[in-house]
């Protein structure tokens, strides 16, 4: 398990508007790598091109290359669905499945997928998943009600334990703490640092303390001017961004001054 | 120097007020009313009127200006609610009054066949016709209905297919009834002949009817399904179609229901297209793909028809299982829709 990611030249559009210019990068297996930045600047829309979920949007679209295990992802034989069961992705906002139990939401990669699973299958995979979420102890004894029954910080939680029990190479998530209370969100960022032995992880976040805490790298994406596109200021080790950028602007930012 | 108390309290009417004024104003409404010898519903309509100008102006008097238009307004919306119920309850009473008397066991299960003059007569062979016909209309309107809204929401988007579509629906929308069943009509007699009838018409007919409701309401239901939905299952490696088979339509399950529910209420009351199409008969057809078969709007269009005092009774009777019949059907779909609601939380 876990690949890494190389990024290489990377364009991202929506239709003609250019949202992210030649991003070049290698993201690390088995580590967590945080993209921070002033918002607008494209963090999301890199996230998302990472596992082709961009093109959702219609008139998306990204030129340059994304390569994981020797594949470029965006070869035209590569099938974005298979791409997607590699790349999992947590968002911002928690978003389990109405319709579906505790339970059955852990499983819905699998259920959805119409997958085969024998009774006791199923249950060792709910367990080990929303164990690996740090959440089978809180919601053991009710796993058969809704998912929406959770509280905020559960539901997310909920969430990466759904997206983990596909068991992808890669976890992606997009801004996960940021409709959280600071102790969900302690909760995350703990779980994060176990997942990290097994995942490689990829984290969006505007909150500098939660990149510094919880990353090994950090990306820094900036805007050259209003209605530009983002480009990569800085890419570097998490401990060298916080104390000795090679940028004068990732200083600014990160130390709250701009410009 | 002292500042100003705060003014937050003011007198207030007590709650029974308006209880107090409504009793009033039937009261004062009632003297005219038994002096001049009115209806009850001149008086009603007084006392309304006495009612919306007393209460506001003791409340002006009492609380203030904009209490006094709150009580106003409040008064003008009960009304409004009142004054668009009152049609509903009329009729509800008037059906239950004519049409109860001709109701027992002998009506609903025998047909009109041999039924001469005043005998005991029936409309077992209409409530089966109605069902027959409804059903094979929600047979094949409800896959067309749903698998185009579907493609509206989710692969058309604004594409030109999808506008042309949209707007195709729209039109459909307004075909009167009558047109459906010519329509209907010509498909038989082209395809099987002049002297062709079938219950099968009247299913075309009235699914030509339903589609693009079915269409509409289903599309609506599957526009309030958040996108975060559909990506959290693309995040997951769910392919387009198991995403919109495994969690658009069961998280939109019971508003398309419900659409659908509506939509067999609207034709299930279609009497013209069922008339030229389907034709009328006494007695009983259980096959929809050949012979005349009535159904229980035409059953009562024809017995209104007679003129006799047997005929209208018989006439009322069949509204009335009409209206139950819907009735019946829209509380399933109420409960269809309580079984498949996404759950709450807590």
């Amino acid at each position: 398990m876990a690949k890494s990611i190389d990024v290489s030249d990377l364009d991202i559009y929506y239709g003609d508007f250019l949202a992210v210019e030649g991003v070049t990068m290698t993201v690390k297996s088995r580590s967590v790598t945080a993209f921070i930045g002033p918002s607008g600047c494209g963090k999301s829309t890199m996230l998302r091109s990472l596992n082709r979920m961009h093109e959702v949007i219609p008139g998306a679209r990204v030129e340059g290359k994304v390569v994981v295990d020797g594949q470029s992802l965006y070869d035209p034989s590569v099938d974005p669905v298979a791409v997607r069961r590699q790349i999992g992705m947590v968002f911002q906002r928690p978003n389990p499945f109405p319709t579906m139990s505790v339970y059955d939401n852990v499983l819905a990669g699998h259920r959805l997928n119409a997958t085969r699973l024998r009774k006791s299958e199923a249950d060792t995979i709910v367990e080990r998943s929303l164990q690996g979420a740090n959440l089978w102890n809180e919601v053991k004894d009710r796993l058969t009600k809704p998912g929406m029954s959770l509280s905020g910080g559960q539901q997310q939680r909920l969430c990466i334990a759904r997206a983990i029990a596909v068991e992808p190479e890669v976890l992606l998530m997009d801004e996960p703490c940021s409709a959280l209370d600071p102790i969900s969100t302690s909760a995350i960022e703990d779980l994060i640092h176990e997942l990290k032995s097994e995942y490689t992880i990829v984290i969006v976040t505007h909150n500098m303390q939660q990149a510094a805490r919880v990353s090994d790298e950090t990306a820094f994406f900036n805007l050259k001017a209003a209605g530009r596109p983002g480009h990569l200021v800085e890419f570097n080790p998490t401990r060298k961004m916080f104390s000795t950028p090679d940028e004068a602007s990732t200083e600014a930012y990160i130390s709250g001054r701009f410009g | 120097m002292t500042a100003a108390p705060l003014a937050l309290s003011q007198a207030r009417l007590p709650r029974w007020a308006p209880v107090l004024v409504g009793v009033i104003a039937l009261a004062l409404a009632g003297l005219p009313a038994l002096l001049s010898g009115w209806g009850s519903v001149t008086w009603l309509v007084t006392a309304v009127a006495v009612f919306l100008v007393g209460m506001p102006l003791w409340s002006r008097l009492v609380e203030g200006r904009r209490a006094a238009v709150d009580r106003l307004v409040t008064a003008l919306i009960w009304t409004a609610f009142a004054v668009a119920c009152a049609p509903l309850v009329w009729l509800v009473y008037v059906v239950v009054r004519n049409g109860a008397p001709a109701i027992n066991g002998r009506f609903l299960s025998i047909s009109m066949l041999n039924v001469i003059g005043d005998e005991q007569g029936g409309i077992y062979h209409a409530l089966l016709g109605t069902l027959l016909v409804t059903v094979a209309a929600t047979v094949v309107s409800v896959p067309i209905g749903i698998l185009t809204a579907i493609y509206l929401v989710e692969y058309g988007k604004r594409s030109r297919p999808a506008r042309l579509i949209t707007f195709l629906v729209d039109v459909m929308t307004g075909i009167p009834s009558i047109v459906a069943g010519l329509f209907a009509l010509a498909l038989l007699v082209l395809v099987f002949g002049t002297a062709f009838r079938a219950g099968i018409g009247g299913s075309i007919a009235l699914s030509l009817l339903m589609v693009p409701t079915v269409v509409r309401s289903s599309e609506e239901m599957m526009r309030l399904v958040p996108d975060d939905l559909r990506e959290a299952s693309y995040a997951l490696g769910v392919p387009k179609w198991r995403t919109v088979t495994g969690v658009v339509l069961p998280t939109s399950v019971a508003g398309i229901v419900t659409g659908v529910v509506l939509a067999i209420s609207r034709v299930i009351g279609e009497t013209a297209p069922l008339l030229v199409v389907a034709g009328a008969t006494d007695g009983v057809n259980t096959n929809l793909f050949d012979g005349r078969m009535t159904t229980l709007p035409v059953f009562i269009f024809s017995q209104y028809a007679t003129s006799t005092p047997v005929g209208y009774e018989r006439a009322w009777g069949g509204a009335l299982v009409l209206i139950a019949l819907v009735m019946v059907l829209n509380l399933a779909a109420r409960l269809v829709g309580r079984i498949f609601a996404p759950a709450k939380s807590h």
